[in-house]
């Protein structure tokens, strides 16, 4: 089996990581970061992501995507509160919405899709191989559309995805794995747009998921926008300009106010100074200020707390550990609250923005069969049940029940002669259908035409280790299986999704192997340029042999660049690097000796 | 269909030891849990899933005492049974009396706009339908044992059976009106019809 990757696709950052030797790793990437930012623009020279991508946030607003997590597998109505906060332009349909960029229209498991690709990238760099296939996260309470659209992200991305894992889970894995926890024990997972909570019970390298509770609504992203909507208020009161139909601008103020947050987890006071092109906004900012601003935000977690308690069976005293998961769970407010509902102090020993992805490569390397004494059961956030008579709900599996599950319904026809019957599946834990989430609509066909009530459809719901509903339907007196069409309310066909991959693989620029070609030689020639810099600049400090080895490793290289194999390419970077070594240290030397004496120099101009 | 009795090796009996129960749990689910397919063929991947969630269920219905008395009722009477039906149960006969006092205070207190006394005989009525609630489900296990002996002593069972049943039902109908009060006092959460699990 291939390598398996761990994933976690964030509202903010993303991560890819990997088990070695026994040991869950994040990959980073050449620069040494392990974070990608989530965040996607569309520039002229092409489609970048993270870093690139985040630099274009203020100069580039409406081409540049983030928090586009908030928007998979949602329709137009769930997101239209957020839509006037982002810049990008986002189109209403029927079943997905799509962000407009210049002329073309983008789906959120497209923009997601440039993540993973971005990752899957750095994976196949690190390992020198071609990566294909992964574990993802996403939010414990994540519904069945949003789950679908994640894995439709990664098909897009060229990426079997062989287990949708929901992050608190994923983290308690991360610990699991590291012996570092056994008992009750309640992750609190606040990231940057959802919110969970989830209550296992370890035992035995068992991982058994008590229940679990959230808001995909909610996270530190949200933090933010409290405190830019209070900068751009001050804004308005103290230089009379008002900046929010100013999408650029909006922008400096989430990029200023985001910093003082995270300045703020560690100091009681900072500077909030934002430039813009007229003024420069400065001001000083307490926590407790912020404080004040998110508290009721921090508030709206500690009902899902309970509510999974409650779920549970169990009584806060109960809990051995309370986990902090999540970026946002930084801020000392949560900290405060998470103790005083728990009446116990709640810890982040593994890092808590990595431990959702060292937990997704944790269950990577339990799909590849590489870990076999550790299980994990995990259970699905929300109740299924289908549309009765009235508009009323009947339950067919309860929010909190261990998946894989299935339930079985029966159907009839209610007209004689009838040969289709639709059905109507939601989510969720309200009475009246209207107030749950539409999952998608079923249309039993092929029924024999008989009288009403004759014929007997068996229809099995099953939800899956993913958390993925699957149906089937089986005619009872003739034992064959009925068809079923699903017209899934959010989200995309199944024809979509295959056309998005086609698109995708016809723009990718050609196999691995070929990039990773590319890619080294794009190493040769870095050093093959250093190295020439270097003999012009310092051929002095090396003496005749020197030179001489030198030149040969470099035309050896030269030799070689052209050439299709890459591990020649590469021992002939190596070598010729290693030939320059001794020449490099010593213009390094003679480097600090002029740092040291230009430093004199400027003494003595101070001094003066 | 296998009966979730015999998924775990047990006698169709209501004392179950719950530590060995959820150990047998946890080695069935490291035999069966899809996880530990991931390399196999697709026919033997469908057959670990249904496997699983046939464990998973079996579980559930058996993990808890009053659910185990629900599916060992339907069992017992070849019923298909289903969790979380939402068919709202029939008042029986003995509480009568009981709910026409209750829907008086209710509508006594709407009367008043639903605040001050009116409101707190609500809540009195509602509290002391919850303790009868509790008090169902004690009764219920305590003649548990009294049905392990009928099946290991060959007798009639159908009597408590019966009993039993009336003993769910009266449960299920005070569940409905404990939450209807709730709704009317504007105390139940929204977005979240109570907890099944009893």
């Amino acid at each position: 089996m291939s390598r398996i990757v761990g994933i976690d696709l964030g509202t903010t950052n993303s991560l890819v990581a990997h088990v070695e030797g026994g040991i869950p790793r994040v990959i980073p990437d050449a620069e040494g970061r392990a974070l990608l930012p989530s965040i996607v623009a569309w520039t002229p020279h092409g489609v970048v992501v993270g870093e690139a991508a985040r630099r274009q946030l203020a100069r580039n607003a409406a081409r540049t995507v983030y928090s586009v997590k908030r928007l998979m597998g949602r329709g137009y109505e769930d997101v239209k509160d957020d839509l006037s906060r982002l810049p990008f332009e986002v189109t209403p349909h029927a079943e997905v919405v799509t962000i407009r960029i210049g002329d073309r229209e983008v789906t959120p498991p497209e923009v997601s899709a440039h993540v993973l690709r971005a990752l899957k990238r750095r994976a196949e760099a690190h390992f020198g191989e071609a990566v294909e296939q992964a574990v993802i996260t996403v939010p414990a309470y994540f519904n069945d559309a949003q789950r679908q659209a994640t894995k439709d992200a990664g098909r897009i991305a060229g990426l079997e995805v062989l287990r949708i894992v929901n992050e608190p889970t994923a983290a308690s894995l991360a610990y699991g794995l590291q012996k570092m926890a056994e008992g009750i024990i309640a992750v609190y997972d606040l990231g940057g747009g959802t919110f969970d909570i989830s209550i296992l019970r370890v035992k035995d390298g068992v991982f058994e998921v008590l229940a679990t509770n959230g808001n995909t609504h909610l996270g530190g992203d949200d933090f933010d926008q409290a405190l830019v909507d209070w900068i751009a208020a001050d804004i308005r009161a103290r230089h009379g300009v008002d900046l929010r139909s100013d999408a650029e601008a909006m922008q400096e103020i989430r990029l200023g106010a985001e910093a003082a947050k995270c300045r703020l987890s560690f100091d009681e006071r900072t500077v909030l100074s934002i430039p813009f092109e007229r003024f420069t906004y400065h001001r000083d900012i307490t926590r407790a200020e912020v404080e004040g601003l998110v508290e009721p935000l921090v508030a709206t977690t500690l009902g899902p707390c309970r509510r999974a308690l409650a779920d549970a069976g169990l009584d806060a005293k109960a809990v051995d550990q309370v986990v902090l998961v999540g970026g946002a769970t930084r801020t000392p407010l949560v900290r405060r609250r998470v103790e005083e509902l728990f009446g116990r102090a709640p810890h982040s020993r593994l890092n808590p923005d990595e431990v959702v992805a060292l937990g997704a490569a944790v269950q990577a390397q339990i799909l590849a069969g590489g870990i076999t004494d550790m299980l994990l059961l995990d259970v699905t956030p929300l109740s299924l049940g289908i549309e009765t008579l009235g508009g009323i709900v009947s339950v067919l599996i309860p929010r909190n029940t261990t998946i894989p599950t299935l339930a079985k319904e029966y159907f009839t026809t209610s007209v004689d002669g009838q040969t289709t019957i639709d059905m109507h599946v939601l989510q969720g834990e309200r009475e009246l259908a209207k107030d749950n989430r539409s999952l998608a609509r079923f249309d039993l066909a092929g029924v024999d035409p008989m009288p009403a009530g004759m014929p007997k459809i068996e229809v099995t719901f099953l939800i899956d280790a993913n958390g993925i509903l699957q149906v089937q339907a089986r005619e009872q007196r003739t034992g064959k299986a009925a068809s079923i069409e699903v017209r899934p309310t959010y989200g995309l066909s199944e024809d979509q999704v295959e056309q998005m991959v086609e698109d995708s693989f016809t723009h990718a620029e050609a196999d691995v192997e070929a990039r990773l070609l590319i890619e080294t030689r794009t190493e040769a020639d870095t050093v093959i340029n250093h190295v020439e810099r270097a003999l012009r600049q310092a051929g002095r400090l090396a003496s005749d042999d020197e030179r001489a080895s030198i030149e040969t490793a470099l035309a050896a290289l030269r030799a070689a660049r052209p050439g299709t194999d890459r591990d020649e390419i590469r021992e002939r970077t190596i070598a010729l690097n290693q030939a320059t070594a001794p020449l490099a240290d010593r213009m390094m030397e003679a480097a600090i000796k002029d740092a040291v004496t230009s430093k004199r120099a400027d003494r003595l101009l101070e001094d003066r | 269909m296998t009966d979730y009795f015999t998924v775990f090796g047990l006698p169709r009996k209501l004392t179950v030891d719950a530590d060995a129960l959820q150990r047998r749990f946890y080695e069935l689910s490291r035999e069966h849990h899809p996880d530990f397919h991931q390399g196999t063929d697709a026919a033997r991947q469908a057959e670990a899933l249904a496997r699983s969630a046939l464990v998973n269920r079996a579980y559930r219905a058996l993990r808890d005492p009053l659910p185990r008395v629900e599916y060992l009722i339907a069992l017992e009477e070849g019923r298909e049974v289903r969790e979380g039906a939402s068919e709202k149960p029939k008042a029986p006969r003995e509480l009568l009396q009981e709910m026409l006092e209750v829907q008086e205070a209710l509508e006594e207190a709407r009367a008043a706009g639903m605040t001050g006394e009116g409101a707190d005989r609500v809540r009195e009525e509602r509290a002391r339908l919850e303790a009868r609630y509790a008090a169902e489900a004690e009764a219920i296990a305590g003649r548990a044992a009294e049905w392990d002996r009928l099946v290991d002593g060959g007798g009639d069972r159908k009597p408590l059976l019966e009993w039993f049943k009336q003993r769910l039902a009266t449960r299920a109908y005070l569940r409905t009106v404990i939450d209807d009060l709730s709704d009317a006092l504007g105390e139940r959460e929204e977005d979240h019809v109570p907890h099944r699990r009893h």
